[in-house]
């Protein structure tokens, strides 16, 4: 893997991730879980250590690096704790990825460094209570007003919209009365109109923050109309692709944490006088949970090396993301096997990859969905 | 103001060991590898230094040529430019052969100050800094926790047995750091892109002779399992009389 995917530069990268995650992120993620605290002083350390904005253009402030760099650090951070690297992913690629692919030269000036630098945070809002798989289906409104669009409606779901400094949203776009289809705005957190609502209670992320927004005649300028409304929705989705990328390397780092958390304590733990490795049951759920993560990595970097290449990867983006979630899940699952009763208690950390693990196979697509990609991508090649 | 750091690399602390099948190095084809932590505290204190003062930071490695990835880490740190004495068998030489090499480069530059490890973590034979001091006529302070500068002078705290002691001298100097003195930055990622930039001198080595040679290598001897004495008040007599007795550490 280490030759095939990654450069000097990777490697460094790698090195300085896993040690910041080690000794900064690790210590603190239980507790955090506990109180379903944000991470507030890791996002600032984040930001000096660059990591706002790995893939971004040097130009707009980023670091300039490739998506396999981005997946790597990704992976890394979830090893210690999901909810502060879902808070870097949606920061990267449902905040700031989608103006750097589809912003006009104003917006990527006025907004890219902000966000790459970790100034700002970002936020993408495309969820609605009626409109979730079925994205289409946006009930929001953007009513054209002169140089302005009027924005009424709601988004639910929204990751980091609490301590966010933009937030990118779907709108239908409404001209003289007709819809003109699906856009995007990118609307600062301080608008008029925009109310965000308390932080959700969830099963797992507890740490990352999850928001209801509201707009009640919400004002917007037409200069943050993000991508051109007549190029159509589909064509702005296809910015999303890289965050599919990014839930599977979360999908690995979540996989790999707890697994590695299970191979100590198999060396550690005995049973019928032999640490427990020694049972066939035992070796063989970490053989297949090793197997599993190296071949959801192998996925996950495929995709990214492929897009750095300038490929269309919403295939490949697909298989990653279902994969790698569903690695998860099984992983964590097994985890906990493997620690018996202390892997049910908080104190040995595997309940919690666990209970971060299933939002994997539900935001940002869910593994029904990305079947539906897939399906529809590998039939273009018979029909 | 110039100051030269000496960077080793050096297995991870954390890796596990294993005596290769000569029986008298380290297998290093599995382990990862790491800048000594050490030489870490010395990279940071020289970028300290830089930001104050001014100046320019030369790392100094002689190692395989694979020690290009420490400079590398050392460069995205902030470290300005390295030089590389390349030494495929430099695991085989002994302390004095390795400082003369090392020596014999800094040398030929202009310095203010040279900076390392108190120790390398793999051979743990604290004699480099001092040894180059030697060779270079220089004053030395070793194990330096605290560091301060002042014109020409520099002033130094050293732990020592139940205390501290404060040591100066003049620069030119060399001056090896122990824990505690600095915490190491993280290379941040623009600094990692830009190390990319920055050249890396390498240095075919001239035969130095090596005096003193690893006859073997064995593993620590297996931890004894501990021992009940037995429980209460009562076992405290037989327990007094093992720690006298046996451990001696009473
Ligand atoms: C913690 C968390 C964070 C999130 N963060 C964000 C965010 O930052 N921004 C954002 O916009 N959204 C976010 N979401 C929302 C997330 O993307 C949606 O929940 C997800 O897309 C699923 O939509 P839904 O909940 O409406 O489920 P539904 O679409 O109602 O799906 C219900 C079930 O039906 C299945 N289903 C639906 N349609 C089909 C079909 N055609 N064929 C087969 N099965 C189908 C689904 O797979 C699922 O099993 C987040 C969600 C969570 C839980």
């Amino acid at each position: 893997m280490d030759s095939l995917f990654f450069n000097d530069e990777h490697r460094m990268l790698i090195d300085m991730v896993k040690d910041f995650a080690a000794s900064e992120v690790a210590p603190v993620a239980r507790e955090m879980d506990a109180e379903s605290r944000f991470p507030k002083e890791l996002v600032n350390q984040m930001a000096e250590l660059g990591l706002m904005g790995i893939p971004v253009p040097e130009e707009y402030g980023g670091a300039g690096m490739d998506t396999v760099a981005y997946a790597a650090a990704i992976i890394e951070i979830a090893k210690a704790d999901a909810s502060v690297a879902i808070t870097l992913a949606a920061h990267t690629s449902l905040g700031t990825m989608p103006i750097v692919i589809a912003g006009t030269e104003e917006q990527k000036q006025e907004f890219v460094p902000k966000l790459a630098s970790g100034e700002i945070l970002g936020a993408f809002g495309l969820t609605e209570p009626g409109a979730g798989s079925d994205a289409g289906a946006t009930k929001t409104k953007a009513v054209k007003d002169g140089n302005e669009y009027i924005i009424n409606g709601g988004k639910i779901f929204i990751t980091n919209a609490g301590h966010a400094g933009i937030l990118n949203i779907t709108t239908q776009i409404i001209e003289n009365g007709e819809i003109k289809g699906i856009g995007a705005f990118i609307v600062p957190t301080n608008t008029a109109g925009l109310k965000i609502g308390p932080p959700e209670k969830k099963m797992g992320w507890k740490a990352s923050d999850t928001r209801q927004l509201y707009f009640e005649d919400m004002r917007v300028p037409a200069a943050n109309l993000l991508g051109n409304p007549a190029g159509g929705f589909k064509t702005f989705m296809k910015t999303l692709i890289g965050g599919r990328i990014s839930i599977g390397a979360l999908g690995v780092g979540t996989a790999e944490g707890a697994y590695l958390k299970a191979l100590q304590y198999s060396t550690e733990r005995e049973a019928f006088g032999k640490p427990i490795h020694k049972f066939q049951g035992v070796g063989f759920k970490l053989a297949d949970m090793a197997t599993e993560i190296e071949a959801a990595k192998l996925l996950v970097f495929h995709a990214a090396w492929l897009k750095d290449q300038g490929q269309d990867v919403t295939k490949e983006a697909a298989m990653a993301k279902l994969y790698a979630s569903e690695v998860a899940m099984q992983t964590t699952t097994n985890a906990i096997q493997v620690l018996g009763g202390y892997g049910y208690v908080k104190e040995y950390d595997v309940e919690r990859y666990f209970r971060d693990a299933k939002v994997l196979e539900i935001g940002e697509g869910t593994s029904e969905v990305q079947r539906m990609i897939i399906a529809k991508e590998i039939l273009k090649s018979v029909q | 103001m110039n100051i030269i750091v000496l960077v080793k690399q050096v297995p991870d602390t954390e890796a596990k060991i294993r005596i290769s099948d000569d029986g008298k190095h380290i297998d290093e084809s599995s382990i990862k590898l790491v800048v000594n932590p050490y030489d870490e505290y010395a990279i940071e204190a020289a970028l300290q230094l830089k930001e104050t003062h001014g100046g320019e930071i030369t790392l100094v490695s002689l190692g395989p040529a694979g020690a290009v990835t420490a400079l590398r880490t050392g460069l995205a740190m902030g470290a300005d430019k390295a030089v590389l004495i390349k030494a495929d068998d430099s695991r085989f030489m002994d302390s004095q052969t390795v400082a003369n090499h090392l020596s014999k480069v800094i040398k030929e530059r202009e310095f203010d100050l040279i900076l390392g490890g108190k120790k390398a973590v793999d051979t743990d034979a604290q004699q480099v800094g001092s040894l180059i001091a030697m060779d270079l006529n220089l004053p030395i302070i070793t194990a330096i926790v605290e560091l301060d500068l002042n014109g020409n002078q520099v002033s130094a705290v050293r732990e020592v047995e139940g205390g501290a002691e404060t040591v100066t001298c003049q620069l030119p100097a060399v001056l090896t750091c122990e824990k505690g003195l600095n915490e190491p930055r993280y290379p941040n990622l623009r600094g990692i892109m830009m190390a990319k930039k920055k050249t890396i001198e390498e240095k075919e080595i001239s035969d130095g002779g090596i005096a003193v040679e690893i006859v073997s290598m064995e593993y620590p001897p297996q931890k004894a399992e501990g021992q009940i004495v037995g429980e209460g008040p009562d076992a405290v007599p037989e327990l007094v009389r093992l720690l006298r007795e046996e451990a001696k550490v009473i």
